[in-house]
Protein backbone atom coordinates (compact mmCIF):
# COMPACT_ATOMS: atom_id res chain seq x y z
CA UNK A 1 0.00 0.00 0.00
CA UNK A 2 1.55 3.49 -0.77
CA UNK A 3 1.39 5.57 2.00
CA UNK A 4 1.13 9.12 1.84
CA UNK A 5 4.72 10.10 3.22
CA UNK A 6 5.76 7.58 0.67
CA UNK A 7 3.95 8.98 -1.62
CA UNK A 8 4.96 12.71 -1.22
CA UNK A 9 8.74 11.72 -1.41
CA UNK A 10 8.07 10.17 -5.13
CA UNK A 11 6.41 12.86 -6.20
CA UNK A 12 8.93 15.02 -5.64
CA UNK A 13 12.09 12.26 -6.64
CA UNK A 14 9.72 12.43 -10.31
CA UNK A 15 9.25 16.06 -10.15
CA UNK A 16 13.21 16.81 -9.78
CA UNK A 17 14.28 14.09 -12.78
CA UNK A 18 10.96 15.69 -14.76
CA UNK A 19 13.35 19.13 -14.57
CA UNK A 20 16.42 17.97 -14.18
CA UNK A 21 16.65 15.00 -16.49
CA UNK A 22 20.27 13.86 -15.08
CA UNK A 23 19.49 10.40 -14.58
CA UNK A 24 17.90 9.04 -17.09
CA UNK A 25 19.66 11.06 -19.98
CA UNK A 26 23.06 9.87 -18.26
CA UNK A 27 21.95 6.44 -17.82
CA UNK A 28 20.36 5.96 -21.10
CA UNK A 29 23.35 7.22 -23.05
CA UNK A 30 25.84 5.13 -20.56
CA UNK A 31 23.24 1.99 -21.74
CA UNK A 32 23.03 2.71 -25.63
CA UNK A 33 27.04 2.54 -25.59
CA UNK A 34 27.28 -0.35 -24.10
CA UNK A 35 24.85 -2.14 -26.36
CA UNK A 36 26.25 -0.39 -29.54
CA UNK A 37 29.66 -1.36 -28.34
CA UNK A 38 28.94 -5.27 -27.80
CA UNK A 39 26.70 -5.59 -31.02
CA UNK A 40 30.26 -4.18 -33.13
CA UNK A 41 32.74 -6.36 -31.12
CA UNK A 42 30.83 -9.36 -31.50
CA UNK A 43 29.28 -9.35 -34.53
CA UNK A 44 25.91 -10.98 -32.99
CA UNK A 45 23.80 -12.77 -35.40
CA UNK A 46 21.46 -16.25 -34.82
CA UNK A 47 21.58 -18.45 -31.81
CA UNK A 48 24.74 -16.67 -30.93
CA UNK A 49 23.04 -13.09 -30.22
CA UNK A 50 20.21 -15.08 -28.25
CA UNK A 51 22.79 -16.76 -26.40
CA UNK A 52 24.71 -13.43 -25.43
CA UNK A 53 22.00 -10.84 -25.39
CA UNK A 54 20.79 -11.27 -21.82
CA UNK A 55 24.38 -10.95 -20.23
CA UNK A 56 24.63 -7.85 -21.95
CA UNK A 57 21.56 -6.26 -21.34
CA UNK A 58 21.64 -7.11 -17.92
CA UNK A 59 25.65 -6.00 -17.71
CA UNK A 60 24.56 -2.21 -19.69
CA UNK A 61 21.50 -1.60 -17.37
CA UNK A 62 23.76 -2.62 -13.94
CA UNK A 63 26.85 -0.05 -15.29
CA UNK A 64 24.12 2.40 -16.45
CA UNK A 65 22.10 2.24 -13.30
CA UNK A 66 25.12 3.16 -11.21
CA UNK A 67 25.44 6.70 -12.11
CA UNK A 68 21.86 7.30 -11.51
CA UNK A 69 21.89 5.72 -7.91
CA UNK A 70 24.34 8.05 -6.99
CA UNK A 71 22.35 11.30 -8.08
CA UNK A 72 19.10 10.15 -6.15
CA UNK A 73 20.96 10.74 -2.92
CA UNK A 74 24.08 13.34 -4.36
CA UNK A 75 20.35 15.67 -4.79
CA UNK A 76 19.53 15.04 -1.22
CA UNK A 77 23.03 15.37 0.18
CA UNK A 78 23.82 18.59 -2.04
CA UNK A 79 22.87 22.13 0.12
CA UNK A 80 22.62 19.33 3.04
CA UNK A 81 18.83 18.47 2.33
CA UNK A 82 19.44 15.35 3.85
CA UNK A 83 20.25 17.13 7.16
CA UNK A 84 16.04 18.46 7.01
CA UNK A 85 15.01 14.69 6.10
CA UNK A 86 16.65 13.83 9.22
CA UNK A 87 15.05 16.11 11.23
CA UNK A 88 11.70 15.28 10.22
CA UNK A 89 9.30 13.34 11.47
CA UNK A 90 8.36 10.90 8.39
CA UNK A 91 10.16 7.81 8.73
CA UNK A 92 13.12 6.99 6.91
CA UNK A 93 11.97 4.13 5.40
CA UNK A 94 9.47 5.36 3.06
CA UNK A 95 12.17 7.71 1.71
CA UNK A 96 14.37 4.27 0.81
CA UNK A 97 11.15 3.22 -0.62
CA UNK A 98 10.15 6.32 -2.53
CA UNK A 99 13.62 6.36 -4.06
CA UNK A 100 13.98 2.83 -5.03
CA UNK A 101 10.78 3.18 -7.11
CA UNK A 102 11.94 5.94 -8.43
CA UNK A 103 14.74 4.57 -9.30
CA UNK A 104 12.72 1.48 -11.13
CA UNK A 105 10.70 3.55 -13.39
CA UNK A 106 13.96 5.26 -14.37
CA UNK A 107 15.71 1.58 -15.28
CA UNK A 108 12.62 0.88 -16.58
CA UNK A 109 11.87 3.90 -18.95
CA UNK A 110 15.51 3.37 -19.96
CA UNK A 111 15.08 -0.70 -20.78
CA UNK A 112 11.84 0.50 -22.70
CA UNK A 113 13.40 2.76 -24.88
CA UNK A 114 16.55 0.46 -25.51
CA UNK A 115 14.66 -2.65 -26.48
CA UNK A 116 14.24 -1.78 -29.90
CA UNK A 117 17.67 -0.86 -30.69
CA UNK A 118 18.89 -3.82 -28.84
CA UNK A 119 16.28 -5.98 -30.85
CA UNK A 120 17.62 -4.58 -34.48
CA UNK A 121 21.52 -4.29 -33.02
CA UNK A 122 21.25 -8.16 -31.71
CA UNK A 123 18.66 -9.56 -35.23
CA UNK A 124 16.94 -11.02 -32.02
CA UNK A 125 14.53 -13.34 -32.95
CA UNK A 126 13.22 -14.70 -29.30
CA UNK A 127 12.12 -18.75 -29.82
CA UNK A 128 10.98 -19.01 -25.87
CA UNK A 129 7.63 -17.09 -23.98
CA UNK A 130 8.79 -13.89 -24.73
CA UNK A 131 6.07 -12.91 -22.43
CA UNK A 132 7.68 -13.80 -19.50
CA UNK A 133 10.83 -11.21 -20.33
CA UNK A 134 7.76 -9.04 -18.35
CA UNK A 135 8.18 -10.92 -15.76
CA UNK A 136 12.35 -11.19 -15.42
CA UNK A 137 13.09 -7.95 -16.27
CA UNK A 138 11.53 -6.13 -13.62
CA UNK A 139 12.50 -8.43 -11.24
CA UNK A 140 15.99 -8.36 -11.78
CA UNK A 141 16.02 -4.35 -11.84
CA UNK A 142 14.24 -4.32 -8.64
CA UNK A 143 16.91 -6.54 -7.22
CA UNK A 144 19.23 -3.88 -8.69
CA UNK A 145 17.92 -0.81 -7.58
CA UNK A 146 16.50 -2.01 -4.34
CA UNK A 147 20.06 -2.88 -3.30
CA UNK A 148 21.55 -0.02 -5.27
CA UNK A 149 19.43 2.86 -3.12
CA UNK A 150 20.64 1.33 0.13
CA UNK A 151 23.90 0.69 -0.71
CA UNK A 152 24.45 4.20 -2.80
CA UNK A 153 22.60 5.60 0.75
CA UNK A 154 25.55 3.80 2.69
CA UNK A 155 28.08 5.22 0.67
CA UNK A 156 27.11 8.84 -0.15
CA UNK A 157 29.23 10.54 2.67
CA UNK A 158 32.28 8.89 1.30
CA UNK A 159 34.66 11.33 -1.04
CA UNK A 160 35.21 8.22 -3.20
CA UNK A 161 31.16 7.58 -3.14
CA UNK A 162 31.44 6.84 -7.26
CA UNK A 163 34.11 4.13 -6.85
CA UNK A 164 32.69 2.89 -3.51
CA UNK A 165 29.06 2.28 -4.86
CA UNK A 166 29.92 -0.55 -7.45
CA UNK A 167 32.57 -2.25 -5.08
CA UNK A 168 29.94 -3.37 -2.74
CA UNK A 169 26.55 -3.44 -5.01
CA UNK A 170 28.14 -5.62 -8.19
CA UNK A 171 29.65 -8.73 -5.81
CA UNK A 172 26.35 -8.35 -3.58
CA UNK A 173 24.41 -8.25 -6.72
CA UNK A 174 25.98 -11.85 -8.86
CA UNK A 175 22.93 -14.00 -7.61
CA UNK A 176 20.61 -11.99 -8.77
CA UNK A 177 22.58 -10.97 -12.01
CA UNK A 178 23.28 -14.81 -12.78
CA UNK A 179 19.25 -15.15 -12.83
CA UNK A 180 18.56 -12.55 -14.80
CA UNK A 181 21.02 -13.90 -17.71
CA UNK A 182 20.39 -17.27 -17.41
CA UNK A 183 16.29 -16.64 -17.20
CA UNK A 184 16.98 -13.93 -20.39
CA UNK A 185 18.79 -16.84 -22.11
CA UNK A 186 16.54 -19.66 -21.44
CA UNK A 187 13.05 -17.02 -22.93
CA UNK A 188 15.33 -16.06 -25.94
CA UNK A 189 16.71 -19.89 -26.74
CA UNK A 190 13.74 -21.20 -25.71
CA UNK A 191 16.12 -24.48 -24.11
CA UNK A 192 15.11 -24.26 -20.94
CA UNK A 193 12.74 -24.05 -18.62
CA UNK A 194 13.08 -20.22 -16.71
CA UNK A 195 10.80 -20.72 -13.64
CA UNK A 196 13.88 -21.73 -11.65
CA UNK A 197 15.98 -18.79 -12.37
CA UNK A 198 12.58 -16.53 -11.65
CA UNK A 199 11.52 -17.66 -8.29
CA UNK A 200 15.47 -17.46 -7.50
CA UNK A 201 15.13 -13.43 -8.34
CA UNK A 202 11.59 -13.05 -6.66
CA UNK A 203 12.99 -14.55 -3.42
CA UNK A 204 16.07 -12.07 -3.65
CA UNK A 205 13.58 -9.41 -4.08
CA UNK A 206 11.77 -10.42 -1.02
CA UNK A 207 14.93 -10.71 1.30
CA UNK A 208 16.77 -7.65 0.07
CA UNK A 209 13.96 -5.43 0.25
CA UNK A 210 13.07 -6.79 3.67
CA UNK A 211 16.53 -6.35 5.08
CA UNK A 212 17.15 -2.65 3.05
CA UNK A 213 13.74 -1.61 4.65
CA UNK A 214 14.70 -2.72 8.34
CA UNK A 215 18.80 -1.16 8.16
CA UNK A 216 17.43 1.93 6.54
CA UNK A 217 16.91 3.95 9.25
CA UNK A 218 20.25 3.49 11.12
CA UNK A 219 22.05 4.50 8.03
CA UNK A 220 20.18 7.89 7.70
CA UNK A 221 21.04 8.21 10.60
CA UNK A 222 24.19 7.66 10.73
CA UNK A 223 26.68 10.43 11.44
CA UNK B 1 33.99 27.09 32.85
CA UNK B 2 30.58 25.97 32.09
CA UNK B 3 27.40 28.02 31.59
CA UNK B 4 24.57 25.83 33.91
CA UNK B 5 21.69 26.58 36.31
CA UNK B 6 23.15 25.45 39.84
CA UNK B 7 19.59 24.06 40.59
CA UNK B 8 18.90 20.79 38.65
CA UNK B 9 15.44 20.60 39.49
CA UNK B 10 14.87 22.76 37.17
CA UNK B 11 15.24 20.84 34.57
CA UNK B 12 11.76 20.34 33.57
CA UNK B 13 11.30 23.69 33.07
CA UNK B 14 13.91 24.02 30.51
CA UNK B 15 14.11 23.90 27.26
CA UNK B 16 17.32 22.13 26.82
CA UNK B 17 20.11 20.95 29.24
CA UNK B 18 23.69 20.32 27.95
CA UNK B 19 25.78 18.51 30.37
CA UNK B 20 29.47 17.76 29.53
CA UNK B 21 29.43 17.74 26.57
CA UNK B 22 32.28 16.70 24.35
CA UNK B 23 32.48 16.16 20.76
CA UNK B 24 35.87 14.18 18.94
CA UNK B 25 35.98 13.96 15.14
CA UNK B 26 38.84 11.32 15.37
CA UNK B 27 41.60 13.13 17.45
CA UNK B 28 40.17 16.77 17.35
CA UNK B 29 37.76 17.82 19.96
CA UNK B 30 35.61 19.83 18.47
CA UNK B 31 33.50 20.65 22.19
CA UNK B 32 35.26 19.94 25.32
CA UNK B 33 33.27 19.71 28.59
CA UNK B 34 30.51 22.20 27.50
CA UNK B 35 27.58 22.58 30.21
CA UNK B 36 24.92 25.10 29.57
CA UNK B 37 20.83 25.48 29.93
CA UNK B 38 18.92 27.19 27.52
CA UNK B 39 15.34 28.60 29.43
CA UNK B 40 12.26 28.25 26.93
CA UNK B 41 11.49 32.04 25.72
CA UNK B 42 15.16 33.22 25.56
CA UNK B 43 17.32 33.87 22.58
CA UNK B 44 21.13 32.41 22.71
CA UNK B 45 23.68 34.04 20.71
CA UNK B 46 26.70 31.92 20.16
CA UNK B 47 29.62 34.05 19.17
CA UNK B 48 33.48 32.42 18.73
CA UNK B 49 35.73 32.44 15.85
CA UNK B 50 35.77 29.85 13.16
CA UNK B 51 36.38 26.10 14.08
CA UNK B 52 35.16 27.02 17.97
CA UNK B 53 32.39 24.71 18.04
CA UNK B 54 29.48 26.87 17.49
CA UNK B 55 28.31 24.46 14.81
CA UNK B 56 28.76 22.10 16.62
CA UNK B 57 27.13 22.58 18.82
CA UNK B 58 24.05 23.31 17.28
CA UNK B 59 24.14 20.41 15.55
CA UNK B 60 24.17 18.23 18.48
CA UNK B 61 21.29 20.31 19.90
CA UNK B 62 19.32 18.99 17.12
CA UNK B 63 19.91 15.52 17.22
CA UNK B 64 22.11 15.50 13.40
CA UNK B 65 25.27 14.76 16.13
CA UNK B 66 25.64 12.95 19.39
CA UNK B 67 28.15 13.95 21.67
CA UNK B 68 31.11 11.24 22.44
CA UNK B 69 30.71 12.25 26.03
CA UNK B 70 27.87 14.16 28.17
CA UNK B 71 24.25 14.51 27.26
CA UNK B 72 21.97 16.21 25.92
CA UNK B 73 18.68 16.82 27.22
CA UNK B 74 15.24 18.65 25.62
CA UNK B 75 11.77 19.74 26.75
CA UNK B 76 12.32 18.24 30.09
CA UNK B 77 14.33 15.00 29.50
CA UNK B 78 14.27 13.70 26.53
CA UNK B 79 16.75 13.13 23.55
CA UNK B 80 16.66 15.34 20.58
CA UNK B 81 15.96 12.51 18.29
CA UNK B 82 13.04 11.79 20.20
CA UNK B 83 11.90 14.62 19.87
CA UNK B 84 12.66 16.08 16.41
CA UNK B 85 9.30 17.27 15.66
CA UNK B 86 9.90 20.18 18.00
CA UNK B 87 13.29 21.09 16.81
CA UNK B 88 14.34 23.02 13.92
CA UNK B 89 17.83 23.61 11.99
CA UNK B 90 18.71 26.25 9.87
CA UNK B 91 22.26 25.48 8.45
CA UNK B 92 24.76 27.64 6.26
CA UNK B 93 23.29 25.63 3.32
CA UNK B 94 19.91 25.95 2.05
CA UNK B 95 18.59 22.60 2.74
CA UNK B 96 15.99 22.81 0.09
CA UNK B 97 16.17 21.30 -3.43
CA UNK B 98 17.47 23.53 -6.23
CA UNK B 99 14.89 21.86 -9.00
CA UNK B 100 11.32 22.48 -6.90
CA UNK B 101 10.41 26.53 -6.30
CA UNK B 102 10.35 28.11 -2.97
CA UNK B 103 6.10 26.72 -2.72
CA UNK B 104 7.03 23.52 -3.63
CA UNK B 105 9.46 23.15 -1.44
CA UNK B 106 8.08 24.45 1.49
CA UNK B 107 4.53 22.24 0.52
CA UNK B 108 7.22 19.04 0.57
CA UNK B 109 8.22 19.91 3.58
CA UNK B 110 5.33 20.76 5.43
CA UNK B 111 3.88 17.25 4.72
CA UNK B 112 6.52 15.08 5.88
CA UNK B 113 5.32 16.89 9.73
CA UNK B 114 1.26 14.64 9.49
CA UNK B 115 0.77 15.12 13.27
CA UNK B 116 2.20 19.36 13.27
CA UNK B 117 0.10 22.14 13.15
CA UNK B 118 2.09 23.91 10.40
CA UNK B 119 2.21 27.15 8.95
CA UNK B 120 1.02 27.48 5.73
CA UNK B 121 3.61 27.26 3.04
CA UNK B 122 2.68 30.87 1.72
CA UNK B 123 2.27 32.40 5.22
CA UNK B 124 5.86 30.87 6.22
CA UNK B 125 7.25 32.60 2.72
CA UNK B 126 5.23 35.82 3.80
CA UNK B 127 6.25 36.36 6.60
CA UNK B 128 10.20 35.89 5.12
CA UNK B 129 9.24 38.40 2.49
CA UNK B 130 9.29 36.04 -0.42
CA UNK B 131 6.27 36.18 -2.88
CA UNK B 132 4.84 32.60 -2.95
CA UNK B 133 3.77 33.03 -6.36
CA UNK B 134 7.18 32.89 -7.37
CA UNK B 135 7.68 30.20 -9.82
CA UNK B 136 11.48 30.40 -10.65
CA UNK B 137 12.99 27.13 -9.27
CA UNK B 138 15.25 27.75 -6.22
CA UNK B 139 18.38 27.18 -8.09
CA UNK B 140 17.86 30.61 -9.63
CA UNK B 141 17.43 32.82 -6.16
CA UNK B 142 19.95 34.96 -5.31
CA UNK B 143 21.91 33.71 -1.98
CA UNK B 144 19.68 36.59 0.39
CA UNK B 145 16.15 34.71 -1.01
CA UNK B 146 17.64 31.37 -0.37
CA UNK B 147 18.51 32.27 3.46
CA UNK B 148 15.19 33.80 3.46
CA UNK B 149 13.49 30.41 1.76
CA UNK B 150 15.55 28.31 4.27
CA UNK B 151 14.12 30.27 7.09
CA UNK B 152 10.67 29.95 5.99
CA UNK B 153 11.32 26.02 6.14
CA UNK B 154 12.27 26.59 10.06
CA UNK B 155 10.07 28.49 10.84
CA UNK B 156 7.09 26.50 8.96
CA UNK B 157 6.67 23.74 11.90
CA UNK B 158 6.69 26.21 14.45
CA UNK B 159 9.34 24.79 16.63
CA UNK B 160 9.56 25.04 20.40
CA UNK B 161 13.27 25.04 19.46
CA UNK B 162 14.83 27.20 16.80
CA UNK B 163 18.78 26.67 16.07
CA UNK B 164 20.62 28.97 13.55
CA UNK B 165 23.38 29.08 11.86
CA UNK B 166 24.55 32.42 10.44
CA UNK B 167 21.51 33.32 9.36
CA UNK B 168 22.67 36.74 8.58
CA UNK B 169 25.66 35.58 6.22
CA UNK B 170 24.68 36.74 2.72
CA UNK B 171 22.00 38.78 3.97
CA UNK B 172 21.79 42.70 3.38
CA UNK B 173 21.64 45.05 6.65
CA UNK B 174 17.94 45.95 5.86
CA UNK B 175 17.15 42.02 4.87
CA UNK B 176 19.17 41.16 8.67
CA UNK B 177 16.99 43.82 10.40
CA UNK B 178 13.73 42.49 9.09
CA UNK B 179 14.84 38.64 10.15
CA UNK B 180 15.82 39.91 13.83
CA UNK B 181 12.37 41.48 14.21
CA UNK B 182 10.99 38.34 12.85
CA UNK B 183 12.79 36.58 15.18
CA UNK B 184 11.61 38.87 18.22
CA UNK B 185 8.15 37.88 17.81
CA UNK B 186 8.89 34.33 17.47
CA UNK B 187 10.86 34.44 20.76
CA UNK B 188 7.85 36.27 22.51
CA UNK B 189 5.63 33.65 21.73
CA UNK B 190 7.71 31.79 24.35
CA UNK B 191 10.06 29.84 21.70
CA UNK B 192 13.60 29.34 22.30
CA UNK B 193 16.07 30.33 19.42
CA UNK B 194 19.96 29.66 19.42
CA UNK B 195 22.07 31.43 16.86
CA UNK B 196 25.67 31.95 16.24
CA UNK B 197 27.03 34.69 13.83
CA UNK B 198 30.10 36.70 13.68
CA UNK B 199 27.60 39.83 13.32
CA UNK B 200 27.16 40.81 17.36
CA UNK B 201 25.66 43.90 16.51
CA UNK B 202 22.61 42.47 14.43
CA UNK B 203 21.57 40.02 17.64
CA UNK B 204 22.33 42.25 19.73
CA UNK B 205 18.29 43.55 20.02
CA UNK B 206 17.48 39.94 20.90
CA UNK B 207 20.12 38.40 22.47
CA UNK B 208 19.26 37.78 26.10
CA UNK B 209 22.73 35.71 26.79
CA UNK B 210 25.55 35.73 25.04
CA UNK B 211 28.10 32.39 25.00
CA UNK B 212 31.41 33.01 23.27
CA UNK B 213 33.33 29.13 22.66
CA UNK B 214 36.93 29.37 22.12
CA UNK B 215 38.58 26.14 21.13
CA UNK B 216 35.45 24.38 21.63
CA UNK B 217 35.21 25.53 25.32
CA UNK B 218 32.85 27.92 27.04
CA UNK B 219 34.92 31.53 27.36
CA UNK B 220 32.31 33.33 28.72
CA UNK B 221 28.70 33.07 29.49
CA UNK B 222 26.86 36.96 29.43
CA UNK B 223 23.37 38.31 30.13
CA UNK B 224 22.94 40.38 26.60
CA UNK B 225 20.60 43.24 26.90
CA UNK B 226 18.00 43.06 24.35
CA UNK B 227 15.55 45.87 22.82
CA UNK B 228 13.35 44.53 21.01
Amino acid sequence: MITSALWIHLVKDLRIEWRSKEAINSMLFFALLVVVLFSLAFDPRGSFAREIAGGVLSVATMFASVSALNQAWAREIRHQVLDAQRMAPAPGSELYLAKVLANFLFVTIVQVLLAPVFLVMYNLNILGNAWLLAVVLPLGTWALVANGTFFAALSIRSRNRELLLPLILFPIFVPALLAMVQATTAILTGESDPSLWIKLLLGYDIIFTTVSLLLFEVVLHAE
Amino acid sequence: MTAQAPAAAAEKALCARVEQVSKLFGAFAALRQISVDLEPGHCYVLLGENGAGKSTLLRILAGLLRPTHGSVKVFGGSEPQQVRERIAYMSHAPMLYDELTGSENLRYFASLYPDRKCLSPQEALRQVGLDPALSRPLGQYSQGMRQRASLARVLMPVPELLLLDEPFSNMDIESARQMVSMLAGFRRADRTIVLTTHQRELAAPIADWILTLHAGRVASFEPGSPTQ
